[in-house]
């Protein structure tokens, strides 16, 4: 059964219809690789998922139980909408680490914060297994980042990728159902891309559920499962990724955006888009 | 007179101006946060009587503010709440002007408020909207969003600006002396009056200095401490 299913995403922001009807399928432990020029709405569409834009129509099922409903959304309170977000973890283009804070501290902010709301760890004993618990936790995502020794950095000290690994961990340290990534490599340069895509493989061969909005068709190619492949607010072709990038790729706009992006040949390197 | 006497004589006004300064502080700065935020509400007549409100409040001039404060109470409902308050204090506490020191410390609370919220909208809204979202996907709430990931960074953006208010208050102080306070320049000014003697009056300015040094000082170490991340 598919973990993740959309039904008739529309969104409009004004007079622009940036979704027009998505649909969406991730199977648990599936990499959904979401690839389309820029305006033809992949990043609203993780936005939606993630409760940061609420869609003017169209339902979200985790699990096959329902869990957004555009219907009623105006009907849900600001602590539902928390619960439900936290399904998904997101990690931003501009990595949006909190600048004050260190490595770590970035890490266990949220999680701590919910313990302290949390009425069942009042207690001095569980608060205290809580944290230790959260700090091997910590400890073990940086890691698998591969940064277990910046841990007590600040970000203005790290580079794009380790500030981009340190937000992937940051998310992870959640466990989210499904982690998405809006253009993860983007802000980055070339030579420093490399290490960050590295990690989102590992968390792929991992089985970790995530969906990726990217540029790196590389990574779409390999890393993926899926291909969803968005063209002006709507999905124009999803399919695995072999059939995607294969020479017999049904869609034709498709074959047009990975010849006009891969600079005409078929993926290998990594090239930025 | 002797100079230590005329020194002790200028130090006793000069507390009153360091009394004014720190209240008007504790004041201001946390009564600007509620104005800057009313200023950035979007329910849009809160927005419009708060950016009105700040308009009139640095729009006049301080020792008009002063004045308002001070007559206003006697003038439109025939009650002289300032200078029964100098009374009552002076009677039962021995305490002189303190009517016309809360007179001036509403005034000055108020007008630096509002100074302070338009720091603050400007340090607020400076903060990308990024930092907001990655606190809301990792499920906090507005206001552990505010507190815990916004707070600070805005605090370190303002130093600078609020460094140069801070440095003006103190100089401000001065104003009180239109409705009689006796801070330093109003005791310079007695002693020109009475003694005439001249020189206190620019020795005044040594005070000023003095304090204005030391704040200097501290606002600098203060920046230096928020140094540690950029952002």
């Amino acid at each position: 059964m598919a973990l993740l299913e959309i039904r008739d995403f529309h969104k409009s922001f004004g007079k622009t219809e940036v979704l027009k009807g998505i649909d969406l399928t991730v199977g648990k432990g599936e990499t959904l690789a979401v690839i389309g020029s820029s305006g033809s709405g992949k990043t609203t569409l993780l936005r939606c998922l993630n409760f940061l834009v609420t869609p003017d129509r169209g339902r979200m099922y985790l699990d096959g139980k329902l869990l957004f409903d555009a219907g009623d959304a105006k009907k849900l309170k600001e602590d539902e909408l928390r619960e439900r977000r936290l399904h998904f973890g997101l990690v931003f283009q501009n990595f949006n680490l909190f600048p004050q804070y260190t490595v770590k501290e970035n890490l266990c902010l949220a999680p701590k914060l919910r313990m302290r709301e949390d009425p069942e760890m009042k207690d001095r004993a569980k608060r205290a297994a809580f944290l230790s618990e959260l700090d091997e936790k910590a400890e073990g995502l940086l890691r698998k980042v591969g940064l277990s020794d910046r841990g007590g950095a600040y970000p203005c000290e790290l580079s794009g990728g380790q500030q981009q690994r340190v937000a992937i961990a940051r998310a992870l340290a959640l466990s989210p159902d499904i982690l998405c990534f809006d253009e993860p490599t983007s802000a980055l340069d070339p030579e420093l891309t490399a290490e960050v895509l590295k990690v989102m493989r590992s968390l792929a061969a991992d089985r970790m559920t995530m969906i990726v909005v990217t540029h790196e068709m590389s990574f779409a190619a390999e890393a993926a499962d899926r291909i969803l492949f968005m063209d002006r607010g709507a999905v124009e072709f999803d399919g695995p990724s072999s059939a995607a990038f294969g020479p017999g790729c049904t869609s034709e706009r498709l074959r047009a955006f990975i010849g006009s992006v891969s600079g005409g040949e078929r993926p290998a390197g990594h090239e930025t888009a | 007179m002797s100079f230590l006497e005329i020194t002790a004589f200028l130090l006793r006004g000069f507390r009153i101006s360091l009394l004014i300064f720190a209240v008007t502080l504790a004041a201001a700065i946390p009564l600007g946060l509620p104005i800057a935020f009313c200023s950035m509400s979007r329910i849009k007549p809160v927005a419009a009587v708060s950016k009105v409100f700040v308009w009139i409040v640095r729009g006049v001039p301080l020792m008009l503010q002063i004045f308002i404060i001070y007559y206003v109470p006697g003038l439109v409902f025939h009650y002289q709440l300032f200078g029964d308050l100098d009374r009552y204090f002076l009677l039962n506490h021995g305490i002189e002007d303190a009517g016309r020191i809360i007179a001036v410390l509403i005034a000055f609370a108020v007008n630096y408020a509002c100074y302070f919220s338009e720091i603050y909208r400007g340090g607020i809204e400076s903060i990308s909207r990024g930092q907001y979202e990655a606190g809301q996907v990792l499920g906090m709430t507005k206001s552990q969003i505010f507190f815990r990931v916004i707070l600070l960074q805005v605090v370190k953006r303002i130093v600078p600006p609020m460094s140069n208010e801070i440095i003006t208050l103190i100089k401000d102080t001065a104003l009180a002396n239109c409705i009689m306070v006796a801070e330093i320049i109003k005791q310079a000014k007695d002693l020109a009056a009475t003694k005439a003697l001249i020189w206190p009056l620019f020795y005044t300015g040594a005070f000023y200095l003095a304090f204005v040094g030391l704040l200097t000082l501290l606002l600098g170490r203060l920046e230096k401490k928020l140094s540690y991340f950029s952002g």
